[in-house]
């Protein structure tokens, strides 16, 4: 028996832009590193991003997004997440955030700002080294 | 915090979740709590639904939820993609399709990674579906990876099973009715607004009309055509499912499959404690010993597999 499970790891594009080819490099990159990519594509509301964290048990949520919509979307999944008492899931995102407003990001909980040129190994090893360990071996 | 197979029989969705991740990894106290939601368990449709990759069998099975939560049902998903032979890791893509019920809390969708199981599903694809059965959720779709010829693992967990092909594949139907036509209940003709739907129509027909055990069936296997595009052929599907379902009860066969599934899973899950006594009782290094041996002719490897038998107790 294996002494953890492999890393799941939500990818999800929140907001209105359609552009997923960011997204989907990533959610190759950390299948490549061993990991169970969920993807699910372009357009999603805060509300079908929670409740896939919810049902497909996610120890990360990864969100991508370009289109300047961030600050008011990111507090949305967050609220829902806090609602829903999802308190042991990473999240992270990454796209086109201007560097005034990560502070104000972090503060929501986000905890990793990934921006156009960050090392694929560093977003893999800000995941691994994040995820909550407790998650990956609880009762295995 | 409240037992976990409790919170699940109460519709907690979250345990659910956490249930299927036990599950899934194998976690200690997942075989216990699995006993327990036994009980809980067996009321539930399973609707297998497999075809090759392309076949369109994600946005089928999209469309099918949404007919039946129409009628006000509770529907639990298992979606099945292939791991990485190399990096172990996968891209769980089915929920692409299936965007609509995203954040729909009555549909349970779980995608699942093969990790390394070869028959079309994950070795816990039956257990996740046992959990979803006892929290509630009526019926349950299971999507395998896509498939060719020999991916027939569905049948040991499906009720009613969905093959799904799409037209314009032509002679490449000769090629597959080997395989995974032989296990269906029902056929399902997807894409049909695109060409040719209608000769894929025809050349299944023949090949069942072939098939003389078939013909002699009580169960006459149809043939629907679906278009998710035009949104056609939905209703009829969800109705012959539920026929197929009367069926299965009013002639014995759902007793009858019930019967062999058990069967399969109890083989299974002993061959599974096999496998673990092996890797428990043999080093690496003992291994490459054996191997040695046997590679430069000194034993032959017929010897050598009864003396390990013979160590974890098999005779």
């Amino acid at each position: 028996m294996a002494d953890t499970r492999p890393i799941r790891v939500l990818v999800a594009k929140p907001g209105l832009d359609g552009h997923d080819r960011g997204a989907k490099i990533i959610a190759r990159a950390l299948r490549d590193a061993g990991m169970e990519v969920i993807y699910t594509g372009i357009r999603q509301t805060p509300e079908m991003i929670v409740e896939t964290a919810i049902q497909e048990d996610v120890d990360a949520i990864l969100m991508s997004i370009l289109s300047g919509a961030h600050m008011a979307i990111f507090p949305k999944v967050m609220d829902l997440l806090k609602q829903n008492h999802v308190d042991d899931v990473l999240v992270a995102a990454g796209g086109i955030l201007p560097d005034e407003d990560i502070p104000a990001i972090k503060v929501m909980g986000i905890k990793g700002c990934f921006g156009p040129g960050a090392p694929l190994e560093e977003i893999i090893k800000f995941v691994r080294d994040n995820v909550q360990a407790d998650r990956l071996t609880v009762g295995v | 915090m409240q037992d976990i197979v409790e919170r699940l029989l109460n519709g907690d969705r979250r345990a659910l979740a956490r249930m299927v991740t036990l599950i899934e990894s194998e976690a200690a106290p997942s075989r216990r709590y699995l006993a327990e939601l036994h009980q809980h368990a067996g009321h539930a449709h399973i609707v297998g639904v497999t075809g090759s990759p392309g076949a369109g069998k994600s946005t089928l099975v999209t469309r099918l939820v949404r007919e039946y939560r129409k009628r006000d049902v509770r529907v639990g998903v298992v979606a099945v993609d292939p791991t990485s032979p190399f990096s172990g890791g996968a891209i769980l893509g089915d929920r692409i399709r299936m965007m609509e019920l995203a954040g729909d809390p009555n549909v349970f969708i779980r995608s699942m990674a093969s990790r390394g199981n070869l028959g079309g599903l994950s070795s816990s694809t039956r257990d996740v579906v046992r959990a979803m059965d006892a929290a509630g959720y009526d019926p349950i779709i299971i999507e395998t990876v896509g498939t060719g010829q020999a991916e027939v693992e569905v049948m040991r967990t499906a009720q009613t099973l969905l093959v799904v092909v799409a037209p314009g594949m032509g002679d490449d139907i000769q090629a597959i009715k080997a395989g995974i036509l032989e296990i269906a209940d029902i056929f399902v003709v997807s894409k049909a607004d695109k060409a040719g739907a209608d000769q894929t129509v025809a050349e299944l027909a023949m090949l069942l009309s072939l098939d003389s055990n078939r013909r002699k069936a009580a169960w006459r296997i149809p043939i629907i055509k679906t278009s998710s595009y035009k949104e056609q052929g939905i209703e009829q599907l969800a109705e012959s499912i539920r026929q197929h379902q009367q069926y299965l009860h009013e002639s014995g066969m759902l007793a009858n499959r019930a019967q062999r599934q058990i069967r399969s899973e109890l083989e299974a899950l002993i061959m599974h404690a096999v496998a673990n006594a092996l890797k428990a009782e043999m080093s690496e290094e003992e291994w490459d010993t054996m191997i040695a041996d046997v590679t430069g002719r000194e034993r032959d490897p017929y010897t050598v597999a009864g003396e390990i038998q013979a160590r974890i107790g098999l005779k």
